[in-house]
């Protein structure tokens, strides 16, 4: 927990509150706080560098905006929006997190969110591990073709890549095929005998995006629109987010 | 659907629960940030959550998730099982391979097993 009191120099410095405002709907009803702390009460953030949800956003209140803008803190919050779930006056805080990071120099940015983010920008398939549209290929079509021998009441069963007009387009995270390609099948199992007309797109494929993690809201939309463009192309109904 | 796999008597959900619950600490990029003691700080709500459950098995909803739970459930030494859902559903089939069950636990590893002769 922080020790020192905080000091005020004087006149309101910065405006990093007000830029986030402009950028939300209701301007995250960001001024809204009534200071009650429940969003504090239930974050398990709290108490991590001697912050929490509600002193954060009381000290962009205060315009302490380089104080906020260097706390390692912004990484510590996950954003999973608990404390606008608990808040009477839906305070959006996470947005003002994400923005913060938004603020920091690329390179001060965590090595391993922007590396995992960086490996999505090397091609299509937009996997944070790297794996190539042609590997994802060769490994899908590798574990079916020995599924459907070894469990012959499986002989029929698919894992197709880019079937055009299926009603599905599912995503998969690269954890699966890169390291434990066996952990796909009883998706495929389920998806088999539920008789779901599904596909992978060859690009795209990847669920997920380090890119948004990391602030980076260009290459966050690269990644996106790569795998919705995909399902788009294919024809597909329905977007499955399996991640 | 949790319930029709496992069984109503052996589901137990956690508290809070649903829009109440606690993340766990895996999302939003910080198993990649680094922080890890920071990491396993903010976890610990959610390994304390699942410890007073007494369940053997938490089921995690997405990869970022089973990871980290994953790693409170060794770090604070309750060794609990983290399971993909698509993981009960195929074992509650029937359909389940020896080779598919990377994330279960002795007590389950040759339940209910399909074509054991496949083991690798």
């Amino acid at each position: 927990m922080s020790e020192e009191a905080i000091k005020l120099g004087g006149k309101k410095k910065s405006i990093f509150m007000d830029k986030v405002k402009e950028l939300l709907p209701e301007g995250g009803n960001l001024n809204l706080c009534l200071t009650c702390g429940a969003c504090s009460s239930g974050c398990p953030a709290t108490g991590l560098e001697g912050m929490d949800p509600r002193k954060f956003l009381r000290m962009a209140a205060l315009g302490m905006d380089e104080e906020l803008q260097s706390s390692p803190w912004v990484w510590m919050c996950t954003m999973c929006q608990r404390c606008v779930y608990v808040c009477p006056m839906k305070i959006d805080i996470p947005q003002l997190v994400f923005n913060a990071r938004a603020s920091w120099p690329m390179e001060d940015r965590p090595k391993g969110i922007k590396g995992s983010c960086e490996m999505a920008m090397k091609n299509d398939s937009t996997s944070a591990m790297g794996a190539s549209p042609e590997d994802f290929t060769f490994v899908v079509e590798d574990v079916l073709e020995e599924y459907r021998e070894a469990q012959p009441e499986f002989k029929d069963m698919q894992a197709p890549i880019d079937k055009k007009g299926a009603e599905f387009f599912v995503n998969q995270n690269s954890r699966e095929p890169v390291t434990e390609p066996d952990e796909m099948v009883p998706l495929w199992k389920i998806l088999h005998l539920v008789g779901a007309d599904w596909t992978y797109g060859s690009k795209g494929w990847a669920g997920e995006n380090y890119c948004m993690f990391l602030a980076d809201n260009e290459r966050w939309e690269h990644i996106t629109r790569t795998t919705a463009n995909s399902a788009d192309e294919l024809g597909c109904k329905v977007f499955l987010n399996t991640e | 659907m949790v319930k029709s796999v496992v069984g109503e008597e052996n589901f137990i959900d956690m508290e809070p629960n649903r829009s109440n619950n606690y993340c766990c600490g895996g999302g939003g990029g910080f198993l990649q940030a680094g922080y890890k003691e920071q990491r396993l700080e903010f976890g610990k709500l959610k390994d304390q959550q699942i410890q007073t459950t007494k369940a053997d098995y938490c089921i995690a909803g997405c990869h970022n998730c089973h990871a980290q739970i994953h790693e409170l459930s060794e770090h604070y030494g309750a060794n609990y099982g983290v399971v993909h859902m698509w993981t009960l559903i195929c074992l509650s089939l029937g359909i389940l391979g020896p080779n598919e069950r990377e994330y279960l636990h002795d007590d389950l590893k040759e339940v209910n097993e399909f074509h054991p002769e496949t083991a690798m």
